[in-house]
């Protein structure tokens, strides 16, 4: 006590002197430097999303474009069917020398002699040489066309694309650029005609796996994911709520229950590789299902994404009041009614909030699927789900190991669909909970 | 008939059942609904099951067991020529039988006929309709072939018939149990149960089939080459295998790719857990509502983002970006304008894996920091700390705990990220220290050894299984210890 009188007068005795400097300016530096180190977290953080997307889009945007050469086409009986054999063997238009008719029509637009080859070869490589399935499809689909001539719009070959869409350093020397200077010239000639044009391009949607990139689209990729999104919603949803109902409501509080929730949280954290490793092991090697197949991929999401589902109803169950659960109960209603026709319902929001984000995870995955076999080359439609098919963010992968300007704008163009693709769904999943969420 | 077919003719006979067992019960109940015991759809239900489970369970069993009752007694069917040949020869035979077997069902009655009598060349016959045989095949093989139609057949015949009638069977049961005082509620309800039940087994099972599956693919390698070489080998250089040859040179040692994967994850979290942490305590301490309403979700998208998006990311901007810099940097130190930094590196993955990582870390530690009572922040600014002090000194040590656990969260996932490394990192498996030179992980050689035409028997593919639970047991441990110190934690601040 004495003490501290006499420490309180000695500092009362010396008024005059200056406030003892506790540091206060140097604290208050230390928190003002505290405080911008955490803004500047946030816009770091900020900063690579910016780059992130702005990469992708500045990539991309061009890939919904693509030229096209349309060009007064010759169906000439002559290269057709030089020995009018079609009425005996309709198989003699499937294998017909279609590139000839582009060669032809070529020829006569860009006004090149016939006799000079390598020039020819010049002018006839900048059309796709998907030009010849093209034709072929025309003709087959309607004999009649032969004889006749029609203006037919083309792709342009890839590089040509690149060029026209002003991708192709022209400051390279000629020889080791992939577009001549004598191409160029034509494009210019063809684009003042009006034959050369770019057009929105279709064939990015609806086209499947190619090795040349105008030919190349996400259309079966698509179509795969799309059956692999419907086996996980079949089958993950209503597992993962029956799951969740029986952990939440009715499991008895033990070691069992306990293992089982450890387990469910450590699935959810289990690298996404092991489980297409499970896939190769169990569904391919043991179950024998064909590798590449949507079937096995839509089995192995399914897997990956209940934990997720379980944890989301888990909560949205939790959330429930036990109010409800009473007056249900105490109505006369068995547990079970109790349940499912109260609690389930209106935990249902969340419920499907929880799905909608486990699915769009699931669409976003790549690394089980590389191996289970869906890095396929996959051309055509797959008709069901045991056919081969490959998904879309694996086309993407695909498409990001090929060198090609065009590919790397298509696989751009690609990611900018997936992920509008998650993005509506995301934004499904917040509306929903916006629009239903009830808070007790 | 084939199995959806009798699968649909099962549900059908169920429906069926469901309307009969509630006409029952409403007979039953002779006009006044309150004297039953439970409400006419459960009785229905109640005869439905007894008319569907047996039968699908049935139906399941006999798919699963027929073929190999099949195989047997065609087996045994075969000559004694081919059995003393050896067991793996009796199978080559067996499953050129049923080639043969599919074969026949395409042919029609004449050249069957020609086809069993020998007169025509059974390996001709079969490829003119498109099924191609090894071997010119011999006359027992045709015998063999149709035995095993015929069995296939009728065991499909006798299949359908026993379903059938154990549906119906089932259904008669059911009804006849029917009374108004019978309490088809709790019956139905306890089947219900057991669906949950089942249900909820499934992720058990998923980890019983990880673990299985994988161990049991691990040991067939382990057989080839020794756990020690595997595990404390410093070489990496599998020689993909010529079919068939069994080649074992290869070497297969761990250690390079577990450097690898740890030094990326290392610079990943160099990177995530700063920024990640500080955005978190900005956000959870500092932020204004509408900025942290706006803050939250954008860096939330970068979680968002599937991990292909950010691969393609580090190797057409990062990489190149940090190639043409590091050439830039040299340049103007020494006049060379070489790049030290390669495309594919460790800072190019680890970086990008970082940006990826950001959100983890923020909105995990986020939840922890904001758990921490207001009392403990009250009584440190009320003895005059400021802001940035009772965070440090009072707020990060009561947190510590769940942000340490959030920490090992989001180590586990930098240890399995695939697909970011796949296209980043490289494939280079050296063991050094350098973060501007290529390395590769355990993620990126699973993916090497496992695409591509695999023949399932050589050491070179089912490393990767052994990769794999190596990679499996790793993150189990960090995620399990994660929960473990995550949950303590809740329980400390409840």
């Amino acid at each position: 006590m004495t003490d501290m009188t006499s420490s309180v007068q000695s500092t009362f005795v010396r008024p005059a002197q200056a406030r003892r400097d506790i540091g206060i300016k140097k604290r208050y530096a230390a928190e003002r430097r505290f405080k911008a180190y955490g803004l500047a977290a946030i816009l770091i953080g900020l900063f690579f999303l910016f780059v992130l997307l702005w990469t992708v889009v500045s990539k991309g945007y061009t890939a919904f474009q693509q030229t096209a050469i349309t060009l007064p086409i010759e169906f000439s009986e002559q290269i057709i069917d030089p020995k009018n054999e079609r009425g005996a063997n309709p198989a003699k238009l499937m294998t017909a020398n279609y590139p000839f008719l582009v060669r032809d029509a070529l020829i006569k637009a860009l006004g090149i002699d016939p006799a000079n080859k390598p020039l020819v070869k010049q002018a006839t490589d900048m059309v796709s040489a998907s030009a010849r399935t093209q034709l072929r499809d025309l003709v087959v689909a309607n004999p009649a066309i032969i004889g006749t001539t029609a203006n037919v719009s083309l792709l342009a070959e890839g590089n040509i694309d690149s060029a026209n869409k002003g991708q192709i350093d022209l400051t390279v020397a000629e020889a080791s650029r992939k577009v001549k200077d004598q191409q160029l010239e034509w494009m210019k000639k063809l684009t003042e005609t009006g034959a050369m044009a770019k057009q929105f391009n279709t064939g990015l949607f609806t086209y499947g796996a190619s090795s040349r990139p105008e030919a190349a689209g996400i259309g079966v990729a698509a179509l795969g994911s799309l059956y692999m999104m419907l086996i996980v919603l079949v089958l993950a949803l209503p597992i993962g709520v029956a799951a969740s109902i029986y952990l939440e409501e009715f499991a008895p509080k033990n070691r069992l229950t306990d293992l089982i929730e450890v387990n469910i949280n450590n699935l959810a954290a289990v690298p996404s590789i092991v489980y297409g490793l499970l896939g190769l092991s169990i569904f391919i090697n043991f179950a024998g299902m064909p590798r590449s197949a949507a079937l096995v991929g839509g089995l192995v999401l399914t897997l990956m994404t209940l934990p997720t589902i379980i944890i989301a109803t888990r909560a949205a169950l939790k959330a429930v009041p036990p109010s409800i659960r009473s007056a249900a109960l105490g109505l006369g209603a068995s547990k079970m009614q109790t349940i499912f026709h109260h609690v389930l319902p209106l935990a249902m929001p969340g419920v499907l909030t929880g799905t909608i984000i486990g699915l769009a995870h699931a669409l976003g995955e790549t690394a089980p699927l590389l191996l289970i076999g869906m890095v396929a080359f996959v051309v055509d439609y797959p008709g069901s789900p045991m056919d081969p098919s490959t998904a879309l963010p694996v086309q993407i992968y695909m498409w990001a190991n090929e060198a090609e300007r065009a590919f790397v704008e298509r696989t751009s163009g690609a990611i900018m669909i997936l992920l509008i693709f998650l993005v509506v769904m995301n934004l499904g999943a917040i509306l929903l909970r916006r629009r239903f969420e009830r808070r007790w | 008939m084939s199995t959806s077919l009798i699968l649909l003719i099962i549900l059908i006979v169920g429906l069926a059942a469901y309307f009969a067992g509630r006409a029952r019960a409403m007979a039953s109940s002779k006009g006044k609904l309150s004297v039953l015991h439970s409400l006419p759809g459960y009785h229905g239900v109640y005869v439905a099951i007894w008319a569907v489970l047996p039968a699908a369970f049935v139906l399941a069993i006999w798919l699963l067991a027929s073929p190999f009752f099949v195989e047997n007694s065609v087996r045994s069917a075969l000559p004694e020529s081919v059995h003393s040949q050896g067991s793996a020869t009796t199978e080559l035979m067996l499953g050129q039988v049923m080639q043969v077997a599919n074969g026949l069902k395409l042919l029609n009655t004449e050249e069957l006929a020609a086809v069993t009598s020998g007169s025509s060349n059974l390996r001709d016959a079969l490829a003119a309709k498109g099924v191609p045989m090894a071997n010119a095949g011999e006359t027992y093989m045709v015998e063999a072939a149709q035995k095993y139609n015929s069995l296939k057949d009728s065991s499909r015949w006798v299949m359908s018939a026993v379903v059938l009638i154990i549906a119906i069977a089932g259904a008669v049961f059911a009804i006849r149990g029917i009374s108004a005082p019978f309490r088809a509620r709790n019956r139905v309800e306890r089947v219900m149960l057991g669906a949950l039940l089942l249900a909820s087994s499934i992720a058990i099972l998923t980890t019983v089939g990880i673990v299985g599956s994988m161990l049991s693919e691990a040991i067939r390698f382990f057989q080839s080459v020794s756990p020690s070489a595997f595990f404390f080998g410093t070489v990496w250089d599998p020689r993909f295998s010529a079919a068939g040859s069994g080649g074992t040179e290869g070497q297969f040692g761990l250690l390079p790719l577990l450097a690898g994967t740890l030094y990326i994850a290392f610079v990943a979290m160099l990177f995530a857990v700063p920024v990640g942490l500080f955005a978190a305590i900005y956000m959870a301490e500092y932020a204004r509502p509408v900025v942290r309403g706006i803050a939250k979700p954008l860096l939330e998208i970068l979680a968002g983002i599937p991990t292909i998006v950010y691969g393609f990311f580090a190797l057409v901007t990062v990489g190149p970006f940090l190639r043409d810099i590091s050439a830039q940097l040299n340049g103007l130190v020494t006049g060379n304008y070489v790049n030290f930094i390669q495309a594919q590196s460790v800072l190019t993955a680890g970086l990008v894996m970082g940006i990826m990582l950001i959100p983890f870390v923020s909105s995990l530690s986020d939840d922890i920091i904001t758990q921490v009572p207001r009392s403990l922040r009250d009584g440190s600014l009320g003895l005059g700390a400021t802001r940035s002090e009772t965070i440090k000194r009072v707020i990060l040590p009561a947190a510590l705990p769940g942000i340490v656990g959030a920490l090992l969260l989001t180590a586990s996932r930098a240890v399995g990220e695939t697909m970011i490394v796949v296209l980043a990192a490289g494939v280079a498996a050296r063991m050094q220290l350098n973060p501007f030179e290529a390395m590769t992980t355990v993620t990126v050689k699973i993916v090497n050894q496992l695409t591509g035409d695999l023949e399932f028997n050589s050491p070179q593919t089912l490393v990767a299984f052994a990769l794999g639970i190596t990679l499996f047991a790793i993150t189990l441990c960090l995620n399990i210890y994660a929960l473990y110190i995550v949950r303590k934690y809740r329980e400390q601040y409840e």
